[in-house]
This record gives structure tokens, sequence and C-alpha cells, in this order.
């Protein structure tokens, strides 16, 4: 199913202007506050209506303001996953889940009830009230809630950004299980570059109501130019790669991919399955000669192959491993003093340690095409 | 100290019939205005809201005289309706009814007004993604949502009914079995030598229906409050 938009819509001060085609799994719309994706994802559910523009989903046109086409939000079978779950106060958790199925067609119910509340785990909350749940409790039955109006396409409005770490955590199994087992495509808006780089298959980077760039997720996180000043340090390279095997004596399991291999903690995941692995630039070290009697054990031949803007004290560096493609930021001094340029071969350091349980998750399957 | 005379029931059972018909008729008129003047966006907005709130500035015997001007049998609507529908209301309970239902509109409208002002519209747009179209948005979450306010304004309706005089008197008199309500025999009572003994039994009556109407509508608006348990 291929997503495709192409609007312009004034709000306020911000000109929002965004065209992006996705067949992605799901696309993630990522960008800093304000840069429109929550607009542009109210206008895809139909809650905002677009001066100009054409959406269209898997074939079926829901905005062409061309032919003055304009399907309402409630026949567009959208579903929304609000910030701020949205439960409806005065049905219980079960009610809620049921809404939407109720104004389904028949033949288009294809969500089961069993299965949604199995795999959100929220059996044991249906004849509870929304306000005795607690924030994570609260966005997973709103996710049940969409998921059992049986939509043909997900939208999420950064689903985890009211919630603290721990919830967040708590959550991120259910999407990526969402992600997996389902067969909705889905839109996920979110500021977060940690939470992108685990769940999105394609994303879309929007700034200041413009698309700035789309693409898949491994192809967009490597771009030295897209980082917001406020992510420093976040940013990074997220390669797919393969388990090789596991390491019980030391707790770690060794990854394999074009780059070569790669020894991060012990990840529960049997042999030969995917790990997407996040790998922050500022964790990334940068040799000149193959190091000795050092603590990293990951040490990876590369060409630097792209040298970003200075920022301050700072630089990015693209490095190509064998076709894998890895982010190290350095200081401008050690750029200096190293005499690095593009082309030269050096070796990219990582410590084992860099990678917590958040930088390694379960390979999203290959994106779908149609 | 209950021994009421043929009259004083009368009295008593037609207060309670006009207060319930006054209520009850409003209440569609009641949600629709209050939702026009809290969700609308039209020409004359204020204009409506300044008509809505007249009865509760105006004297009360202003309006019933109003009332007589235009649903008198010989006033525009009065005779419109008699000859068309065959509704009379001057010097009937239909009467009386129509000018309690008057006197609470206001009081009913601002108390459901508040409270659809004070729904989140948010839950209501997250309904519409769940594919309820705007009329079963407003059945299964507005109208559930503003419950506690109609309950409220329909009280507040009831217990003006119970208590209206002005208006009342001037537009259908104080006729014994037909339009006397429990104020209007209270009053009457008073006017004649020797009535205090019934005036007062038929205050500790007013006074006991008004508390039953306010017991019921806290019991109701309690359990309303349990069941949503509101955020």
């Amino acid at each position: 199913m291929t997503l495709s938009v192409a609007i312009r819509h004034r709000l306020g001060a911000l000109d929002l202007e965004a065209g992006f085609e996705s067949a992605g799994h799901l696309t993630a719309l990522f960008g800093p506050s304000g840069s429109g994706k929550t607009s542009l994802i109210n206008i895809i559910a139909g809650l905002i209506r677009p001066e100009t523009g054409r959406i269209v989903i898997g074939g079926r046109t829901l905005v062409d303001t061309a032919s003055r086409l304009f399907v309402p939000a409630h026949r567009r079978r959208v579903g929304f996953v609000f910030q701020d779950a949205r439960l409806f106060p005065h049905l219980t958790v079960r009610s809620n889940l049921h809404y939407g199925r109720w104004f389904t067609p028949q033949g288009e119910r294809y969500a089961e009830f069993g299965r949604v509340v199995e795999m959100l785990g929220i059996g044991h909350l249906l004849d509870r009230r929304p306000a005795l749940l607690s924030g994570g409790e609260k966005q997973r039955v709103a996710i049940g809630r969409a998921l059992l109006a049986s939509p043909r396409l997900l939208l999420m409005d950064e689903p985890l950004a009211s919630l603290d770490d721990a919830r967040k955590s708590e959550i991120m199994p259910y999407l990526e299980r969402l992600r997996d087992e389902t067969k909705i495509p889905i839109v996920y808006v979110s500021h977060s570059i940690a939470e992108v780089a685990r769940l999105a298959t394609d994303v879309v980077v929007m700034a200041d109501g413009k698309v700035a760039a789309a693409g898949p997720t491994t192809e967009i996180m490597q771009r030295l130019d897209l980082l917001q000043p406020e992510e420093v340090g976040e940013g990074g390279a997220v390669l797919d790669m393969k388990v090789l095997r596991h390491d019980e004596s030391f707790g770690m399991t060794v990854l394999g991919a074009a780059a070569g291999e790669m020894r991060v903690p012990r990840v529960a995941l049997a042999e030969g399955s995917v790990v997407r692995v996040r790998v922050r630039a500022r964790d990334v070290m940068i040799a000149t000669e193959r190091p000795h009697g050092l603590s990293a054990l990951n040490i990876l031949p590369a060409r630097i192959a792209e040298i970003g803007t200075v920022n301050g004290a700072q630089v990015d560096l693209r490095l190509d491993c064998k076709g894998d493609i890895l982010v190290s930021r350095i200081t401008r001094q050690s750029l200096e003093t190293l005499e690095l340029g593009v082309g030269r071969d050096v070796f990219a350091v990582i410590k084992t340690v860099a990678f917590d349980r958040a930088n390694l998750s379960p390979g999203a399957p290959p994106v779908l095409t149609s | 100290m209950l021994d009421l005379t043929p009259d004083e029931w009368n009295a008593v059972r037609l207060s309670i019939k006009v207060g319930l018909w006054a209520m009850a008729a409003s209440l569609p008129f009641g949600i629709a205005i209050a939702l026009l003047l809290a969700r609308g966006k039209f020409w004359g907005k204020s204009l409506l809201n300044g008509i809505v709130h007249l009865p509760l500035i105006l004297p009360p015997v202003v309006t019933g005289y109003l009332l007589l001007l235009s649903f008198g049998r010989r006033g525009p609507i009065g005779s419109f309706l008699d000859e068309y529908f065959g509704i009379v209301f001057s010097f009937r309970w239909t009467g009386a009814a129509l000018a309690c239902a008057v006197m609470g509109f206001p009081l009913m409208v601002r108390a459901i007004r508040l409270s659809i002002e004070a729904v989140d519209r948010r839950l209501e747009a997250a309904a519409g993604t769940l594919g309820a179209s705007p009329m079963w948005v407003f059945l299964t979450v507005t109208l559930p949502l503003i419950l506690p306010g109609i309950v409220a304004g329909m009280i507040l309706s009831f217990a003006k009914a119970m208590g209206e005089f002005g208006a009342t008197i001037t537009f259908v008199s104080n006729i014994p079995g037909e339009t006397q309500t429990l104020p209007s025999a209270i009053y009457t009572f008073t006017q004649v030598p020797g009535g205090d003994a019934g005036a007062m039994r038929l205050t500790l009556i007013s006074i006991a229906i008004s508390m039953a109407a306010l017991v019921v509508s806290e019991m109701f608006a309690r359990r309303i409050g349990q069941r949503m348990d509101f955020e």
C-alpha cells in the first residue's frame, strides 16, 4: 500500500508545503516541534482541511482539492493514536475498544478483539475506567481502540512523548509487535531520534513545514546535515545486522554485516535474526592505525566518505565501512591533528558498552514494496 | 397537619404537573439553543443570547404580560396555534406550564451550555477518526459527557417552575383546579382572614418538594460522576 501526500496549507506563521510518498511499513515523520509534522498527520486524518493538495492511500483518493474532493474523517478509515490517548471517560476500556468496530462495515472488519488485546497486553484492564489507568496503559488501550476499527492506515502522533522513560520502554515492544505482526501501514510522528531509529522503516524529515529529506531509515540516519542541534550526540547511523553467534562466557552477542563483526551486549534473539543497531555518532572514535592495547572491542576498517560542516568545536564524519555507513563525531582539533580528509583509510572504534538495550532492537522486516 | 382540602391537593398536583411539563417540553429546545450558543458561529448570536436571558432580567409580570399579548387567544401566536393545532394556552394549565418553561429556560440553557463548553472537543475528533459521523459523535460522546449539565438544567427548570408566580398569575390568572399552582394558592390564603394555617401547610409541602428535587438531582449527579470518574 502506498501513501502519497502532496499538500499546501497555511497555519498561523507556518507555511506547510509538504509532499512525500511512502510504501514503508512504518514511516516516521521526523522533525523538531513546530516543523509541521503534527499538522500534516492531522491533514492525513481529515481533522484539518488543506487549502490545496492531494492525498491518496492505496489507490483511494481522500483529498483532491482540484476536483473538490474531501472525504470527511469518519469515512476515511484512518486510525489515529493521539499523544494524549483521548480515551472516552464515560466508557469502560472494553467499550472504548469496541467503539470503532461499530462504525466499520461488516465485510471490512479484519481486526480480532482477542488478538489485539493479547498483543497489547490489556486483557486485565477491560472492565476498568480510563481514569484509573496509568499513562502507558492508556496509550496501549488507545492503540487497541484505533486498531479495532480495522483501519487501512494507522497514524500515531508522538504516542510516547507524554510518557516517562520507564513507560516508553514498556510500550516500545508493543509498537514493534504492531509493526511486525499487523499489515497496516503506519505513519508515526516523532521528534526523538531514538524512537525513529528503532521503529521506522522509512523516514520523512520535516523542517519549517517542508520535507527536508525522505527515504529508508538506514539512509536517512547517516545524513550529517539533518541532525538538530538538540539531538547532538543522539544522532548516528542505523545498521541492520545479523546475529552470528552468542558468546555466553562473556555475555555478548556477535553481530555481522558488510562492515565486519561487532560485539554487543547479549541480545535475546536467535542466530540468524536481524538486529537493528543504532550507533551514536558520539560513540564512534577514529584511529589512523589499528590500535593495540585498547579495551574497545569493535575496531572496523573504514574510509572517510564525507566531512560535515564544523559546528563549534565538533565535526561529524561519515565513514564508509565496506558499504555500511557509520557516523562519527569528533573534535575539530582531532580532525586537524590527525590530518583527516575525505578518502583517507582509518579505523572506527566503538566500545561494546556503548550499546544499551534501547540501541538494539529486533530488526524491521524487509520493507514491503507494492 | 397534612389534612389538605381537595383544592389544596389540586394545587400540589397541578404544581408538580406544570413543573414536570415545563421541564420536559423545554428540554429539547434547551439543548438545541445551548448547543447553538456554545458551538455556533453566526450573526446575531449575542442577540439570541440576550433574548434567551430576557426572562431572567425582566420583571416576571412583564414576561407574563408579553406572553398574554402573544400567546393569548387573540395574540398572533396564540390564535394561530388555536386555529391550526387546537392548542390553547390562555387560562389553562398548559399556559401555566408555558410561563414556567419560559421563566426557567435561561437557567436551563446556562447549565447545559456550560457543560457543553467544558466538553473536550478532542474526544469528539477522536470519535470521528474511529468512524463515527457527527450525529453519532453527539449521541455517543457529547451527550453522555454533558449529562450532568443536562440534569442540573432540568432541576433548575423544575425548581423555577415550582416557585414561579408573577408571570403565571399575569398570563393565566389564578383559577383553582386549572391554573392555581402552589405559590398562587399560598398567595390566595394570605389574602383571606384565617388562611394562615393553609398557607403554612402549603409552604411546608413546597419546601418538601423542592428538597426532594434537590436530593434526587444530587443522587443522580453522584451516580453519573462515579460512572465517569473524570480525569
